[in-house]
């Protein structure tokens, strides 16, 4: 192993480590909250909003990330890693309004029952009663979007974000030592989701007990 | 909390599986992997009636695909049938690939093409993976802006955004020469340019003759500040096979001589 | 925005040839991933010393790895060692790869689901330990297997779009040559684009939503 690579570039890949936890830490905040929406509407109890929201989910999840980074970017006036956060977050809301969907559904629909007829609102209801609930059965799911949202922000590297796959590139261009390049890069990503995954592991186990 | 056993099952037997990867990376490198295809090129070509090349698509003026036809057209198209009419008495003895500057290299090490022709400058980084055979076109550096804009040249690219394309040795080039531009680097042309003509940089560079291509596409484009580097093109050949580098010259040679080169150069290049 | 210019019938058949590329591939790959993933995920339940082990740790690497990663890696690392494809088949191997490892966790956790009284039952009742994989648990695993691996075909349909950045001439490639030709085309083709993998996908994820009523 060329470990030159790692030492002549350290500053490249460093800074490609920095902005590929960057756009993933962003835009998983952003499509959380994205997501909840979302979520809530497609169980709302109006039906126009029930359409809104799986709408959203189901054209989303069914088209591919490439295409809605290269409409972002190329259409708005973003930077590509600006662009890329935002691609990221439109699709991984999708996904996460899904997980938390599941999530409410999955509290008994006599709890909202019995909380909207001691006087709360639908909205406070879910809020105080529902969400901090369902937030535990959805804490897995959710981290499983997280490590796809890290493998997905590679994806910002065909917008010249200058993520860690963007700087493999330049690297890998410029120094003609493609395998080493890649393994390194490989490695970075693997320091970012290998412990997410052990993580979602253990929750799910635990909760898994806990029933 | 984790028990140790697990988390030496999950998370150091990954380590130590990556790192026998990268031991076998390294093992090999040494031995370096350069053609050695025993039979040679020409050979093939002989056999097989037809030369492979590899060819641009999102080159205006030297490989261009047409969506109508699904034919790739352009100056290297016709330099390329223009050698085999010469190498194989007929100009369809030719089959195209198409190629971008970052896949080039391996393709043609792969053996997938005979040769590169492909906007393709001779260099002697590329040297050491490649043969290249006597210039046939003769290109250089240059900067591609929208009219007015206050980019006038290399000298003026201070703290400006300017575009270039993965693996090229324009994106390497213009770091040099402009170490105070940012530079962004996309996988093609069609991608570079698309970006530049929606604001995301203020220039875009690599060589003229592929400039001059898009700004004949788009007018409200120009050429800025002349060329500030050299650029002469070569068709790649896998390394060991001078015999078929010699006949591709000789051919070269006989395109010049003829008044063909000049016809098909004419064809495609306008002089401004 | 050029919406006739852009909808040319020949801009159309030229990504629709795009879009076979694309179905092809993905269907070569769900295959060979399936398949790849079945022998993957079953060695794995079958907690073998040793191989078990050693698959876990390569699926593990391989999930937590970008797709992007695994297709450069194929396409432009192994040749170094001498191990060399040409784009589409190297696209194919590594959304293989890659779909295999997500596919071979759906199949363990489909046959873990099966209750463990079951294979006693029908080892004591004189089948061998595969025996009793192959006859008892695997049928019913794999139906609760089709939701999951149905979604996990979508996502590889989508992934396809990746092997744009080896020159593979599928759908997203396609696209970026119309709209190459002329700014205009841009939000046109895109848009059509987005129809095209919608379709398709939809369908798909109508389908395995009614499988799911079906077994329920």
């Amino acid at each position: 192993m060329n470990f030159s690579i790692l030492t002549n570039n350290i500053d490249m890949f460093l800074e490609g480590f920095k902005v590929t936890l960057m756009a993933s830490v962003i835009a998983l905040i952003a499509s959380l909250l994205l997501g909840a929406f979302i979520a809530v509407l497609r169980i709302a109890p109006n039906k126009l909003l029930n359409w809104l929201g799986t709408i959203y989910v189901e054209f989303i999840r069914n088209i591919p990330l490439l295409i809605i980074m290269l409409f972002v970017y190329l259409v708005f006036n973003f930077k590509g890693l600006t662009a890329g956060t935002i691609a990221l977050t439109i699709y991984t809301t999708a996904f996460i309004a899904e997980a938390i969907r599941a999530g409410i559904l999955s509290i008994s629909k006599g709890q909202m029952e019995a909380a909207r007829s001691s006087g709360l609102t639908y909205g406070q209801a879910m809020r105080l009663i529902i969400l901090p609930q369902a937030i535990k059965v959805v804490i897995p799911p959710l981290g499983n979007q997280f490590i796809n949202l890290v493998k997905n922000s590679s994806l910002v590297a065909v917008i010249a974000g200058g993520d860690l796959m963007y700087q493999a590139d330049l690297i890998s261009a410029r120094t003609l030592v493609v395998m080493d390049t890649y393994i390194l890069v490989a490695m970075f990503y693997l320091l970012l989701t290998i412990p997410l995954s052990l993580g979602v592991g253990y929750l799910e186990k635990r909760l898994a007990k806990s029933n | 909390m984790m028990n140790p056993k697990k988390f030496f099952k999950m998370a150091v037997l990954p380590a130590i599986a990556a790192l026998i990867l990268a031991g076998c990376g390294n093992s090999d490198t040494s031995s370096k992997s350069g053609s050695s295809e025993k039979t040679g090129v020409l050979a093939k070509i002989e056999k097989e009636d037809k030369i492979v090349f590899g060819v641009k698509n999102d080159t205006r003026l030297f490989g261009l695909k047409n969506p109508g036809t699904g034919e790739v057209e352009g100056f290297d198209i016709d330099i390329a049938k223009a050698l085999a009419g010469e190498i194989l008495g007929d100009e369809s003895k030719v089959e195209f690939k198409e190629v971008t500057s970052k896949t080039r290299i391996q393709l043609l090490k792969n053996g997938d093409i005979d040769a590169i022709i492909a906007t393709m400058t001779i260099s002697e980084e590329r040297k050491k993976e490649v043969d290249f055979t006597d210039v046939y076109f003769d290109a250089g550096q240059s900067l591609l802006v929208k009219k007015g804009s206050d980019v006038t040249g290399i000298d003026s690219l201070t703290g400006k955004t300017v575009l270039a394309v993965k693996g090229s040795t324009s994106s390497i080039n213009i770091r040099e020469k402009a170490p105070d531009a940012n530079v962004l680097e996309f996988e093609n042309y069609s991608e570079a340019f698309a970006a530049l003509k929606q604001g995301k940089g203020d220039a875009l560079t690599t060589d003229d003759s592929i400039l001059y291509g898009m700004a004949d596409e788009d007018p409200s484009f120009e050429l800025v500040g002349g060329t500030f580097t050299e650029e002469p093109y070569g068709i790649a050949v896998n390394k060991g096979n001078e015999d078929f580098v010699k006949k591709l010259n000789e051919a070269l040679k006989v395109l010049k001589d003829s008044g063909k080169y000049d016809e098909i150069h004419d064809k495609w290049i306008k002089k401004d | 925005m050029d919406f006739i210019g852009a909808y040319s019938a020949d801009h159309l058949t030229f990504l629709l040839n795009g879009f076979w590329l694309t179905l092809k591939m993905a269907f070569i790959a769900i295959i060979l991933s399936f398949i790849l993933g079945g022998v993957v995920g079953t060695l794995r339940f079958a907690k073998i010393p040793v191989l078990s082990q050693v698959l876990a740790v390569i699926v593990e690497i391989i999930r937590n790895l970008p797709l992007l990663l695994i297709i450069f890696f194929t396409f432009f690392a192994l040749p170094e060692i001498g191990i060399k494809f040409k784009e589409v088949p190297a696209a194919i191997i590594a959304l293989t790869i890659f779909e295999a490892a997500m596919l071979s966790e759906i199949i363990r956790s489909g046959l873990n689901s099966i209750d463990k009284g079951q294979m006693e039952a029908a080892r004591s009742s004189g089948l061998s330990y595969f025996q009793a994989l192959w006859h008892i648990i695997l049928p019913q695993a794999l139906r609760r297997m089709v939701p999951p691996t149905v979604s996990q075909f979508i996502s590889l349909l989508k992934d396809t779009s990746l092997a744009v950045v080896i020159s593979v001439p599928e759908l997203t490639h396609q696209a970026q040559i119309v709209y190459g030709q002329k700014i205009g085309y841009l939000v046109p083709t895109l848009l059509v684009v987005m129809l095209m993998y919608f379709v398709v996908n939809f369908t798909l994820s109508i389908l395995s939503r009614r499988l799911e009523v079906k077994r329920t």
